[in-house]
Formats: C-alpha cells, sequence, structure tokens
C-alpha cells in the first residue's frame, strides 16, 4: 500500500502536465488541417513542402460548393430559430410553471440527445418518404431542428431558472400587462442565453452530417458536399483548405456563443 | 380536473415543443419497427408479419460479428475515454482556482468543431506519412513508417475517444466539484492517507459522473458511422455502416431497419449491465 501511495503521490504531481499534455491531444486534429491547408503539395503528409495559398484561392472555382455552402445557410439558420423558440417556449414552462407531467415533457424533449444519430436518420426517412414528403431541405430542417432542441433547452431553463420572478412582479405591479412585462423585462434579461442557443443550434446544424446524408436528397449541404469530396485524393487539398475555413468559423460563433452566455449569467445574477 | 392558471399556461407553452419532439421521434420509430417485421424485394414491400429479417440478422455471422463488434468498440471507446478524462476532470476541480469556466471551456471547443474534419484529421495523423509515423521515424523509434495504424478497430477507438473527450469530462467534473470538501478534510483529520481517501471518498462519490459520462458516450458511439467509414477499413466496419448499405446500395429497407433495432436492443442491455457493474464497484468502495 506504501508503494502504491508513494507511486499515486507521484501521479498526483505530474496531473498539470497531464492536463496539458491532455488539451494538446484534443486540438491535435483541428490545428492540422489549418497546417496542411498552406502546405505547397498535393499530398497531405509530412514533410511539408512550402507555403502556399493556391488551395484557398481554387475554392472560388468550384460552384457546387457554394450552392452546398448556401443550402447549409439555409438549413441552419432555420432550424436554429426553429428549435430556439420551441426550446424557449418549453424552458418556460419548465422552470416557472407546475404542470401536469412537466417531468415528462422535459425528458422527452431531451431524448434526442441520447438516440443514436443513425437510428433518427432511417426512420426519419423512412417516414418521409413514406408520407410523400420526400427528401428535401425542408426535411433537413425538421431534423436539425429536432437534433439542437435539447440544446437550448438546457441552455434556457438555466437562463429562465436563474430570472428572479420579483422582477417581473414588480413590473405587474408598477402596471404592466403580464405579456408587457414578459417584453419589456423578462425577454432583455434571457436576450443573451436566446442569443446563445442561436449560435450554438447553428454551429451544430451547420456542421451536422449523418442526418443531412440521409435526409438531403438533391440538395447536399456543406458536410456532405465534403463527403463526396474526400474520396477524391485530387481534391482533398481543397477540402482541407475549406475545413479550416469552417474550423475558425465554428471558433468564431462559439465563442460568440460563450460570450453571451457568460453576459446573460451576470444579467441575471445582478439583477438578484 | 380543473388546473388553475400557471399550470394551463404551463401546459400551452410545453406542449408544441414536446408534440413536435413526440411527432418526429415516436411516429419514426414506430414505423421503423413496423418495417423491421416486413419484407421487400427491390421496390416491393410486403407488408407480412415476418420474423425473417431478425432471423437473418442473428444467423448470419456477418451482421452478428458487426454488432458485437460495435458494442466491443463501444465499450473500449467508453473505458478509454473515461479512463483519460478523468484525470483531467480532477485537476480542473481540484487544482485549478480561478479560471476553472475557461478550462471547460477549452475543453469543449474541439467538439463544436466539425465531427466529420475531425475524424477525416485523424486520418491524416494516423496515415504513413501522418503526425504519429513522423514523429516516431524522426525519434528514431522507428526505422520504416507503420502501415497497420489505420484501418482497423484500433483507430476507431482512438479517433472516438478523441471525439468523446468533453462529454466525459464535464459530468465527471460536475460529481466531483459536488464533493463536500470537508470529506476529503474528515478523512485526512481521521488519518487516512490521500490515496485511501481517494480511493474511499473521492472515487465512490464521482461515480454518479462516471455512470454518466458513460451513458452518454456508450449509446450514441455504438451507432457511429462516420469514423468507422473513414478509419476503420473493413476490420474496422461497424453496423451503422451495414445499415447504410442496406438503405443504399442493397436497398433491403426491412432488414436495416432490423439491424438497427438489434443493435438497439443489444446497446441498452449493455448500457444495463454497465450501469449495474459500477454501482456494485460504487457499493463495494464505500
Amino acid at each position: 500500500m506504501n508503494r502504491v501511495a508513494a507511486v499515486l503521490s507521484r501521479v498526483g504531481r505530474l496531473l498539470p502536465a497531464y492536463a496539458v499534455l491532455y488539451i494538446g491531444f484534443l486540438y491535435l486534429p483541428i490545428l492540422l488541417l489549418p497546417l496542411f491547408s498552406f502546405n505547397d503539395s498535393k499530398v497531405l503528409g509530412f514533410p511539408l513542402t512550402g507555403f502556399t495559398t493556391k488551395w484557398y484561392a481554387g475554392l472560388a472555382e468550384q460552384t457546387a460548393l457554394f450552392s452546398a455552402l448556401k443550402n447549409s445557410l439555409f438549413v441552419a439558420v432555420v432550424s436554429a430559430v426553429v428549435a430556439t423558440s420551441l426550446g424557449t417556449l418549453i424552458s418556460r414552462a419548465i422552470s416557472k410553471h407546475r404542470y401536469p407531467l412537466r417531468r415528462t415533457s422535459q425528458t422527452i424533449v431531451m431524448a434526442p440527445l441520447v438516440m443514436p444519430e443513425i437510428i433518427i436518420a432511417i426512420s426519419l426517412l423512412i417516414v418521409f418518404l413514406g408520407i410523400g414528403l420526400g427528401t428535401t431541405l425542408f426535411t433537413v430542417i425538421l431534423a436539425h431542428s429536432l437534433l439542437t432542441i435539447p440544446f437550448c433547452v438546457s441552455i434556457m431553463t438555466s437562463a429562465f431558472g436563474q430570472f428572479d420572478d420579483a422582477l417581473e412582479e414588480a413590473a405587474v405591479d408598477l402596471g404592466e400587462t403580464s405579456w408587457g412585462a414578459l417584453r419589456r423585462v423578462t425577454l432583455p434579461v434571457v436576450a443573451p442565453g436566446i442569443i446563445s442557443c442561436l449560435l450554438i443550434s447553428f454551429t451544430v446544424s451547420f456542421d451536422e452530417f449523418i442526418l443531412a446524408f440521409f435526409l438531403s436528397g438533391n440538395s447536399p449541404t456543406l458536410p456532405v458536399y465534403i463527403w463526396s469530396q474526400v474520396r477524391f485524393p485530387a481534391k482533398l487539398p481543397n477540402v482541407i483548405a475549406l475545413g479550416s475555413l469552417l474550423i475558425l468559423v465554428s471558433i468564431l460563433f462559439l465563442l460568440a456563443a460563450e460570450r453571451f452566455r457568460r453576459r446573460s449569467e451576470r444579467f441575471t445574477t445582478q439583477a438578484e | 380536473m380543473t388546473l388553475d392558471k400557471n399550470a394551463r399556461l404551463g401546459l400551452l407553452l410545453a406542449t408544441p415543443t414536446t408534440l413536435y419532439v413526440l411527432l418526429l421521434i415516436a411516429a419514426p420509430v414506430g414505423m421503423t419497427i413496423a418495417y423491421s417485421f416486413w419484407t421487400q424485394d427491390f421496390v416491393d414491400v410486403t407488408r407480412d408479419f415476418t420474423w425473417t429479417n431478425y432471423r437473418e440478422v442473428f444467423s448470419d455471422p456477418l451482421y452478428r460479428t458487426l454488432i458485437f463488434r460495435s458494442v466491443r468498440i463501444a465499450a473500449m471507446v467508453t473505458l478509454l475515454t473515461v479512463l483519460l478524462a478523468y484525470p483531467v476532470a480532477y485537476h480542473i476541480a481540484f487544482n485549478v482556482r480561478k479560471n476553472k469556466a475557461m478550462w471547460l471551456f477549452l475543453v469543449t471547443i474541439p467538439f463544436w468543431t466539425s465531427y466529420l474534419l475531425r475524424v477525416f484529421s485523424w486520418k491524416l495523423i494516423l496515415a504513413q506519412n501522418g503526425v504519429v509515423n513522423s514523429t516516431l521515424l524522426w525519434l528514431g523509434v522507428i526505422d520504416t513508417p507503420i502501415d497497420a495504424l489505420l484501418y482497423n478497430s484500433e483507430a476507431v477507438i482512438v479517433t472516438l475517444a478523441h471525439a468523446w473527450a468533453p462529454f466525459a469530462i464535464l459530468p465527471i467534473f460536475v460529481s466531483l466539484e459536488k464533493i463536500d470538501r470537508s470529506f476529503l478534510e474528515a478523512a485526512k483529520d481521521l488519518g487516512e492517507g490521500p490515496v485511501r481517501s481517494f480511493l474511499r471518498v473521492t472515487l465512490p462519490l464521482s461515480i454518479p459522473g462516471i455512470i454518466g459520462a458513460s451513458m452518454i458516450i456508450f449509446i450514441p458511439t455504438v451507432g457511429d458511422y462516420v469514423t468507422p467509414a473513414l478509419v476503420g477499413g473493413s476490420d474496422g466496419a461497424m453496423v451503422a455502416n451495414m445499415i447504410q448499405v442496406q438503405f443504399g446500395k442493397a436497398n433491403n429497407w426491412p432488414l436495416g431497419a432490423a439491424l438497427a433495432l438489434s443493435a438497439v436492443v443489444c446497446v441498452t442491455a449493455a448500457a444495463c449491465c454497465l450501469v449495474l457493474g459500477l454501482k456494485l464497484i460504487e457499493r463495494s468502495l464505500k
């Protein structure tokens, strides 16, 4: 036991170094793509041969890419709005109201998070084709909003949960209608949470592949387009350049979402 | 039953979302179950109840192997991810005083970037002229690049253990953070060494976090499609790849549905065993 203790306490001292190494491991893949995207070679490997921006310039000529980008933006924006609206409504109910089957409804809306995506994908495919909806961007939107609702619910239940009811009551006492209090007091306070939901849902939908792969039909989203390109070695450098740009965009969106989430926390704690 | 105003408004706000999710999950899953008992001959679907598809799934060694391999890979991924992530969660919960939120944010950023691209990047890391081989060659550990890094189930396990990292760190961190620090002081005052107080206080109290992390990793991993398709090769193919084939090229949807549902049943059974096992460990430590 003593020897085990000695070993473990030494391990304990190495913990910070391990944590830093682990973070490095997490970032390795997303740093590698930008590195190769500036490499002057069709071979994606070491040694690096020289600096170039031609892979980025080459992206401009690919018209299929731009139509896929347009599809993805459309799907991501609409799904984000749908998921955020539906998520906000139910989060308000969960945090501020006692109603029958409250726990059940919460479990149901969180369920998409724990279902394997391939199961969601084939089930939706069967139904959409069965009822004659076919596979279009509209069906991708249905699937993506389903997938992102749980994220919105967890952000918004926490935003509403931290919101002090006394503020709304005070507004009503001061002569606001309850709708007016909601619009002029509650919504501004939870607005950063709502923006954070929009950004997160947008990011998830924009990067989602499996559901779009099964449900997008003849109008591929960007990840589906990338998937179709990955098989051709000649196109890989362009794919890497495109991928680097996408990673950059995702990170910028995420940083923005985090800022709004923090601001929402600060608002609500100050309000208390 | 009469409801007060608060409850009625609550129902009104909750119903649209609940119905939306229910319609998009219950109805499709119900249809999938129905499909799995039908048969298909090219385009004609015969809607007569039959167990044929399930019999095929469990008698054909190919499908059986794929399902068991998927469960085995998912179990390995879960174990590896939790083992690798636990010390990091521990570090953030106990050693980091300021900036905890910053650390947690740092851990989650990679998760929000495209999954497809991250997996693809692993293909470059494990390739013959990739990061691992180049580093080992440069260090002089090996003379010729190792070919066997890609296209097997180990490559799939490593890639997925990377993809799921934040899902292990966050729940474990939450359970560690919740531990009342006075328990640890009490253990110290009672003469317990750091190792024993870890094994008898910290670890048992963090088991709920480990269970949460395991479930959130294990269940979706069994159905992963992208990773086996990109880095798995034929030895690392998983059940989702076969499901896709049945819905695509093979055009046998009922068989694909039966495969998917069989996989779900196996996952559920395996997940229950996993939770039970962890609960037993928790009890024996306490």
